[in-house]
């Protein structure tokens, strides 16, 4: 096969645009794909603090390396997950990366900071660790953003993640979740602006772009992955994309184009108050991230359960076991 | 021709002196969720690989957090 744009060997197919690339070019086209997702949805200037999510991935460190070479002033955050050896390593090719590309890495300890970390979320009772896992980052990332003065939070989310969660919530009719998946998040009360620079790209494409820019990245899967329902979604949309390439782009991407006005809500009407534990914005009394940690820990959101007390604890189990992560109580 | 293969982590001998896609094909493996790595360099399915070519299958999907 040869290069689309030089003619020169080409090293990477991309089917669903009947082309390929040489080991050259191919960085060029995908550095172009994320300037064009920054620049039509307006993701963020020049003058925009941005703090990329890194998790020692392929799609992150991309991500991370895309917007270093754009001249974005953009500073990466690791959460430490504590999942055990696997977590050792991601955090020590994310350390590696900053070192050679001279960017700052914050980082912060989900144990030290909040008192657990994701295995024992798992082993307490939770249905779904991958889905405490998803609201931990989210809850983190947002705090650090605020607490160090960023503009924007970015996300290695790609075409592949978006293409399955669109399809698992549609499957479920989520029409709230459904109208929140955008690549642009807009600021609000508390919640710093989200982006997805790379949700034009597909995993195989961020994967050769890491592999052919010299990215070392994590490639074993997490150990605690298994079953996830993410990956099931992502097998299903792959055998339709095997024989009908570019159904995936056509789905995500029609759907931002003509798609996502159906389905879009009014968050006016959505009340914000602060959490009663922690003062981020929620619509309850309590945040699901301070309701996930008072169950993982087997904590009162306000204080300590005291041994005559445990009447009340049951009583109130719905308030402190947030539905939407571990599903209803019995 | 030695063939790495990528979680889990295993290592397979097969035939080589054939397209890299009929290599694909025997594994049962979609072109399109791999990396193929061929001595080192990225190919794709259409190049040849050699009887004595080391080759790494390298899965591109990654799970992650359940926001569904």
């Amino acid at each position: 096969m040869r290069c689309k744009r030089c003619r020169g060997p080409a090293v990477v197919e991309v089917r669903r645009h009947n082309a390929a690339f040489c080991k050259r070019c191919f960085p060029e086209v995908v550095t172009e794909q994320v300037r064009k997702a920054i620049r039509r949805f307006e993701m963020f200037d020049r003058g925009d603090r941005v703090l990329v999510a890194v998790s020692g991935g392929k799609d992150s460190l991309a991500l991370w390396d895309i917007l270093l070479d754009l001249g974005y002033d953009v500073t990466g955050l690791y959460l430490g997950l504590g999942i055990g050896e696997y977590s050792d390593r991601s955090h020590d090719i994310a350390e590696a990366f900053a070192r050679a590309r001279g960017a700052e890495l914050r980082v912060v300890d989900l144990a030290e900071a909040y008192g657990f970390d994701i295995p024992t979320a798992g082993r307490r009772g939770s249905r779904s660790t991958c889905a405490v896992c998803g609201l931990s980052k989210r809850y983190v990332f947002n705090a650090a953003a605020l607490d160090g003065n960023f503009d924007v939070i970015a996300t290695g989310h790609n075409l592949d993640d978006e293409a399955a969660t669109l399809l698992g919530n549609i499957l479920r009719w989520n029409t709230e979740y459904i109208a929140r998946q955008t690549p642009l998040l807009p600021a609000r009360d508390g919640f710093v602006k989200k982006v997805k620079p790379l949700h034009r790209l597909s995993e195989l494409e961020t994967a050769a772009y890491a592999f052919l820019r010299g990215i070392e990245y994590v490639v074993e899967e997490c150990p605690l992955v298994a079953g996830n329902t993410q990956l099931r979604y992502k097998d299903a949309m792959n055998a339709i994309e095997a024989t009908s390439p570019g159904t995936k782009a056509q789905f995500f991407l029609g759907y931002l184009d003509r798609g996502m006005p159906l389905f879009a809500q009014n968050d006016d009407d959505v009340v914000l108050q602060p959490c009663g534990s922690c003062g981020h914005p929620t619509t309850g009394r309590f945040c699901a991230f301070c309701r996930a940690r008072a169950q993982i820990l087997g904590r009162r959101l306000d204080g300590p359960i005291p041994d005559d007390d445990r009447e009340v604890v049951r009583a109130s189990s719905d308030e402190v076991m947030p539905a939407e992560i571990y599903g209803r109580t019995a | 021709m030695r063939v790495t293969l990528r979680n889990p982590d295993r290592e397979v001998d097969l035939p080589g002196g054939r397209p890299i896609r009929e290599v694909l094909d025997e594994l049962g493996i979609d072109g399109d969720t791999v990396l193929v790595i061929r001595d080192g360099e990225l190919v794709t399915r259409h190049d040849h690989v050699g009887h004595d070519d080391v080759l790494e299958i390298r899965p591109v999907i990654s799970g992650g957090a359940d926001e569904v």
